[in-house]
C-alpha cells in the first residue's frame, strides 16, 4: 500500500541533480526572442507621449508592441476584464507595463525597455485604505456586511468591552523562480503555451481570447513551478499572453521572466488589511459579540480580492462560537499592484483579527490567553448539539479541544508559563514571552462551481501507468501523492507510475491549484479513473476465469484471479488482448456543498482542518530585536497520504506565516513606489530565522468527511500558525511594562516596531 | 567579446562570449547547464551556487571571463558515474526539498562548506550549518530539512 508511505518528492532526484526543468531551463527553438515589459514609474496618470524609437533602436530589438498596436485588445484579468496587458492611455501603478520589447536576448530586452520616453501627467494617486474611503475608490459600491445577531447590543450589554485596531502588513511571495512563460506558435495558427502557473486553464482562456483562437486552438501545459503560494493563480496570466500575442505577430516562439525586481515591482502580493474591532466578553471570558471591520487594500484592479475578502469573513471566528457577530469588508482601490492570491487568501487576515481580539481580551481580564481561547472554542466532536459558524455552517468535526491539551502537554506549558516568568523577573534587558495560536480551516474553494477536477489514466501492456490531472505541481508534493493514490489503486509500486505534465489538452476545464484543495480534488479524480480501468480489467479476467469480478485482487505488484496469478503487465496485455480500453478519464466534484454569498449564508466547506502551535520569543529592549527560540506544533492532516510531505507543508507554512508577521515588510513611498523590490530590502526568513527548537508533528485522525483516504488538505492552514509568533512578541513586550499596558503590536512586527511598542510599554 | 577558457565539470570548454556574460549566463545559456539557477539576479537567494577552483561562488556575482582558466563544478557535475554525491543523496533523503529551485545552490554550499570544515578539523554543529547558509534562501521548506540533509552528509562525507 503507497498510501501514507513518507516517500521523497516525486522530483527529488531530479532536483538534487540540476536536471529538473523549469520554463527558463526548456531548450528553444533557434530564432526565439525574450520579452520584457516597460513599466510605469508613476502610480497614477495619464500618458500624454511615449516615444519608443530609442526601443526600436536598441540592439537585438525585434518587435516592440504598446496597447494601440495590438490586433486585438488583450486583458489579463481573472475576474473583471479590468486589466488590459499594456496600459491603455492611463496607468493605475508604478509597475504597470506600458509596452512590451521583444529581442533576440533576455538582456537586450531588458536593456532596450529602459530606453523609453514615457510622460505621464500625474494625477492624485490614492495609496493608502484611508484615502481609498475618503475618495469612495472601492470595488463593489460598497463595504459587504454579514450580522449574525444582534453584536453591538451584545457587545453593550457584555461584563467587558475591548477595543481596537490591528495593523497587517501584505506579503511579496518570493517563490524561488520568477514568473516565467514561453509560447511556441504551432502550424494553422494554433498556440502552444508552456508557463510556470498554478492556473493552466485560465492562461489558457486568456491566451485564446487575447489571440482571438477558440480555446481548443491554445494548449497550456506545466511540469512543475519553482513555488507558487498563490502568487501564480492568476499573476503569470501578463506574461502567457504577452508572450503568445508577440508569438502571433512575429511566428516566433518567445520566452518571458521576470528579473526579481519586475517580479516585485509588476505583481499583486497579499493583501494588507487594517481591522477595527469591538468585542465584548463575559466575566467568565464567555465571548459575547464582535464587531469587525475589515479594511482591504485591494490595489488597482478587481483580480481576486473579492473572494479574498470573503474568506476573510469567512475566517473571522476562527475557532470559536460566537454569538453575535457583525464584519464590515471594505475592498478599497488603490493606485498600488493588484493584491493577490496568497497561501491562506484571506484566511490569515480573518483569524488574525479573532486571534488579536483573544489575546487583548485575556490580557484585560487577567486571564492565560490559552484558558480564555478554550472556554471559547466550538463544541468538540462528536458534538450532541454541534455549534453553528456565523454564516450558518455546522461545525461537526471541530477537534482542537483535545488537539490543544496535547500539544500543551508535549510542550510542557504550564511549567515554562511559570519558568519564563521566573527568568524574567531576573533580568534588565531581556524578555521572553510565549504564544498560542489555534487554526481552524475551511477547506473548499468559496465559488462552489471550481470545486471539481478532471484526471486522465492510461496503463501500457507493459504496466506503466501514465498519470494525469488537473492539478499543478509547486513543490508541495502533490504529484507525489496522487501517484501514491494511483499506485495503490492498481496494487503497484508508485514506480510504476509515471506522473506527467499538466496539460489542458489532456485534462479541461480545470481549477487553479489553490485553497488547499489540489490532492482532495484531483487525488479523487484520478482514483475514480483508476478504479474505472481497474473495474474492466477485472471484469475481463473474471470471465477468463468464471469468477466474479470483486474476487480479482489487485496488490503487491501482481493480479491475482482464480488459481492465476499475474504480473500487472501480464494482467494489462491480457486485458488489451481482449480488447479493453486500458485508458479513462475520472471526475470528481466535491459533495454537499452550497453556499448563498449576497446573503452570507449556507455550507461553503467540505470540512474544516485543524492545527495549533506554541511559539517562544525572547526579545531585545534596546534594539528591539528578537529571536524564536522554540516553536511546538501538532496539526491535523487527517489520515496523511504522506506525512514528510505534509510536514514539509507545516514547517514551511509555519515558518511562512512568522515572515509575513515579523520581518517581512513592504513599504511604498510617498509617490505610491514600492521601495522593497528585491531580497536586500524584503526579508524573508533565512536560515538564522528558524525556531532553535522546532518540534511538529501531525495530529493523527481520519478524516469524518469522505476525502481521498480520509485526508486533509495542509497547504495553508499551517500558515496561520505563525500567528503564534505575533501573540509570543506581545506577550514579551507586555512583560517590559509589567503587563500594565496592552501591547497592541501591528504587523509586521519588525525590530523597529517591536522597539517602538517596547518603548510605549516603559510609558 | 572576451574568449573564454575553463574546466567544467571535468571538460574542457572554450567560448566567446560578450565581456558582460555573467558565469550564470555562461553555464546556462552557452553551455545549457540549467541545473544553476538564477532567483534573484542580484547575488542573495544562493540559487546559482557553484564551485570554482574548489570555492562555493555565487555563479551570478562573476563575470564569465572573471573564470577564465578556472575549474568549475556545477550540480550537473556532482555525481559520479551515475552514483549521487553523498550530499545529494541526504537531501533527496531527508526531504530537503521542495518546489526544488532553490536546491543545487543549497547543496554545493553544503558540498563546500562540509569539506572546508572537514580540511580545517572544525566541528559543523548545528549553529554553524544556519550561520553559513544565511546567503542561501528558500520560501518552501522553513529549512529544517535542509539542516538535516546537510548533517546527515557530513556524516556519510
Amino acid at each position: 500500500m503507497s498510501v501514507a508511505d513518507p516517500l521523497p518528492h516525486d522530483s527529488a532526484r531530479l532536483h538534487v541533480t540540476g536536471a529538473a526543468r523549469y520554463v527558463d531551463d526548456i531548450p528553444l527553438p533557434a530564432n526565439a526572442l525574450h520579452l520584457a515589459f516597460g513599466l510605469s514609474d508613476v502610480a497614477h496618470g495619464v500618458i500624454e507621449a511615449l516615444d519608443l524609437s530609442a526601443v526600436r533602436a536598441s540592439d537585438g530589438v525585434v518587435e516592440v508592441l504598446a496597447a494601440g498596436d495590438l490586433a486585438r485588445p488583450a486583458d489579463v484579468s481573472p475576474s473583471a476584464h479590468d486589466e488590459p496587458l499594456l496600459a491603455e492611455g492611463r496607468v493605475h501603478y508604478a509597475g504597470q507595463p506600458v509596452f512590451v520589447v521583444a529581442a533576440t536576448s533576455h538582456r537586450a530586452a531588458r536593456v532596450a525597455a529602459r530606453r523609453a520616453a514615457l510622460r505621464v501627467a500625474p494625477l492624485p494617486a490614492i495609496l493608502t485604505v484611508d484615502e481609498a474611503l475618503a475618495a469612495g475608490s472601492r470595488f463593489e459600491g460598497g463595504p459587504v456586511v454579514w450580522d449574525k445577531g444582534d453584536a453591538e447590543a451584545a457587545i453593550a450589554a457584555a461584563d467587558l468591552v475591548v477595543e481596537g485596531t490591528l495593523e497587517l502588513g501584505g506579503q511579496e511571495h518570493f517563490y524561488l523562480e520568477g514568473q516565467a512563460a514561453l509560447a511556441l506558435p504551432g502550424e494553422g495558427g494554433e498556440m502552444h503555451v508552456i508557463a510556470s502557473t498554478q492556473h493552466p486553464t485560465e492562461v489558457q482562456h486568456k491566451v485564446a481570447h487575447a489571440l482571438g483562437l477558440p480555446q481548443a486552438m491554445v494548449r497550456v501545459e506545466c511540469r512543475r513551478m519553482g513555488g507558487g503560494f498563490g502568487g501564480k493563480e492568476s499573476q503569470g496570466n501578463a506574461l502567457a499572453v504577452a508572450v503568445a500575442v508577440v508569438a502571433q505577430a512575429t511566428g516566433r516562439p518567445c520566452k518571458m521572466r521576470y528579473d526579481r525586481d519586475d517580479d516585485f515591482l509588476i505583481t499583486g502580493k497579499r493583501h494588507d488589511f487594517r481591522i477595527d474591532y469591538r468585542a465584548g466578553f463575559g466575566r467568565d471570558g464567555r465571548i459575547r459579540g464582535v464587531a469587525f471591520r475589515h479594511l482591504v487594500r485591494c490595489g488597482w484592479s478587481q483580480d481576486l480580492s473579492l473572494p479574498v475578502a470573503d474568506r476573510a469573513m469567512l475566517h473571522a471566528d476562527n475557532a470559536y462560537r460566537i454569538p453575535a457577530m457583525r464584519i464590515e469588508s471594505h475592498r478599497l482601490r488603490t493606485n498600488t499592484q493588484s493584491a493577490t492570491a496568497f497561501r491562506g487568501f484571506g484566511g490569515p487576515q480573518g483569524v488574525a483579527g479573532i486571534e488579536r481580539v483573544m489575546d487583548h481580551a485575556a490580557h484585560a481580564l487577567g486571564l492565560d490567553p490559552i484558558e480564555l481561547r478554550r472556554r471559547n472554542y466550538y463544541a468538540e466532536m462528536p458534538a450532541p448539539r454541534p455549534d453553528r459558524t456565523p454564516y450558518g455552517q455546522e461545525v461537526r468535526d471541530f477537534i482542537l479541544g483535545g488537539l490543544t491539551e496535547k500539544l500543551l502537554d508535549g510542550a510542557d506549558y504550564a511549567a515554562r508559563r511559570a519558568e519564563i516568568a521566573a527568568w524574567n523577573a531576573g533580568q534588565r534587558v531581556l524578555r521572553r514571552g510565549i504564544g498560542f495560536a489555534p487554526v481552524k480551516f475551511g477547506i473548499s474553494f468559496t465559488l462552489s462551481h471550481l470545486n471539481q477536477a478532471g484526471a486522465l489514466v492510461h496503463v501500457y501492456t507493459d504496466g506503466s501507468v501514465h498519470l494525469n490531472h488537473g492539478g499543478t505541481e509547486m513543490g508541495q508534493g502533490l504529484f507525489q501523492k496522487v501517484a501514491q493514490v494511483a499506485a495503490a489503486e492498481f496494487g503497484v509500486p508508485v514506480s510504476a507510475v509515471r506522473i506527467t505534465a499538466t496539460d489542458t489538452a489532456k485534462v479541461p476545464n480545470t481549477s487553479a491549484t489553490a485553497a488547499s484543495s489540489g490532492s482532495d480534488l484531483n487525488g479523487m479524480a484520478v482514483q475514480a479513473a483508476c478504479a474505472e480501468i481497474r473495474a474492466r480489467m477485472a471484469g475481463h479476467l473474471a470471465s477468463l476465469h468464471q469468477i466474479t469480478p470483486d474476487a480479482v485482487v489487485f496488490a503487491g505488484g501482481a493480479v491475482q484471479a482464480g488459481g492465476a496469478r499475474y504480473s500487472f503487465a501480464e494482467a494489462a496485455t491480457l486485458a488489451w488482448q481482449g480488447r479493453v480500453s486500458l485508458s479513462a478519464t475520472g471526475f470528481y466534484r466535491t459533495p454537499d456543498i452550497a453556499w448563498d454569498r449576497a446573503r452570507g449564508e449556507g455550507r461553503p466547506f467540505y470540512y474544516f482542518a485543524h492545527g495549533a502551535a506554541l511559539t517562544e520569543v525572547v526579545v531585545d529592549r534596546l534594539t528591539g530585536e528578537y529571536r524564536i527560540l522554540r516553536a511546538d506544533i501538532l496539526h491535523d492532516a487527517g489520515a496523511s497520504l504522506n506525512p514528510a510531505l505534509d510536514i514539509g507543508q507545516i514547517e514551511g507554512g509555519y515558518v511562512q506565516g512568522v515572515g509575513w508577521l515579523t520581518t517581512e515588510e513592504l513599504v511604498w513611498d510617498n509617490a505610491g513606489r514600492l521601495r522593497t523590490h528585491a531580497p536586500s530590502t524584503y526579508k524573508i526568513p533565512a536560515f538564522g530565522d528558524r525556531p532553535a527548537v522546532f518540534n511538529v508533528a501531525l495530529h493523527q485522525g481520519a478524516n469524518p468527511a469522505a476525502t481521498i483516504h480520509r485526508s486533509k488538505a495542509v497547504g495553508e492552514p499551517p500558515l496561520m500558525l505563525g500567528i503564534s509568533a505575533l501573540m509570543a512578541l506581545s506577550d514579551a513586550v507586555a512583560a517590559f511594562g509589567g503587563g500594565r499596558v496592552y501591547p497592541a503590536l501591528d504587523a509586521p512586527a519588525t525590530p523597529e516596531r517591536v522597539l517602538a511598542a517596547v518603548e510605549r510599554m516603559r510609558g | 567579446m572576451a574568449q573564454v577558457s575553463m574546466t567544467v565539470n571535468g571538460k574542457a570548454v572554450k567560448r566567446s562570449v560578450p565581456d558582460t556574460t555573467l558565469l550564470s549566463e555562461f553555464l546556462r545559456e552557452h553551455l545549457r547547464l540549467t541545473g544553476t539557477h538564477v532567483g534573484c539576479d542580484t547575488s542573495q537567494c544562493g540559487a546559482c551556487v557553484v564551485h570554482v577552483d574548489g570555492r562555493a561562488v555565487k555563479s551570478c556575482t562573476m563575470l564569465a571571463a572573471g573564470a577564465d582558466g578556472a575549474s568549475v563544478v556545477t550540480i550537473e557535475g556532482l555525481a559520479k558515474d551515475g552514483a549521487l554525491h553523498p550530499m545529494q543523496t541526504a537531501f533527496n533523503d531527508n526531504h530537503g526539498l521542495q518546489c526544488g529551485f532553490c536546491t543545487p545552490g543549497m547543496i554545493m554550499s553544503g558540498v563546500d562548506m562540509v569539506a572546508r570544515y572537514k580540511a580545517e578539523g572544525r566541528e559543523l554543529t548545528e549553529a554553524a550549518i544556519r550561520h553559513e547558509l544565511e546567503g542561501n534562501i528558500c520560501r518552501c521548506t522553513g529549512y529544517h530539512n535542509i539542516v538535516k540533509s546537510i548533517q546527515d552528509a557530513a556524516a556519510r562525507m
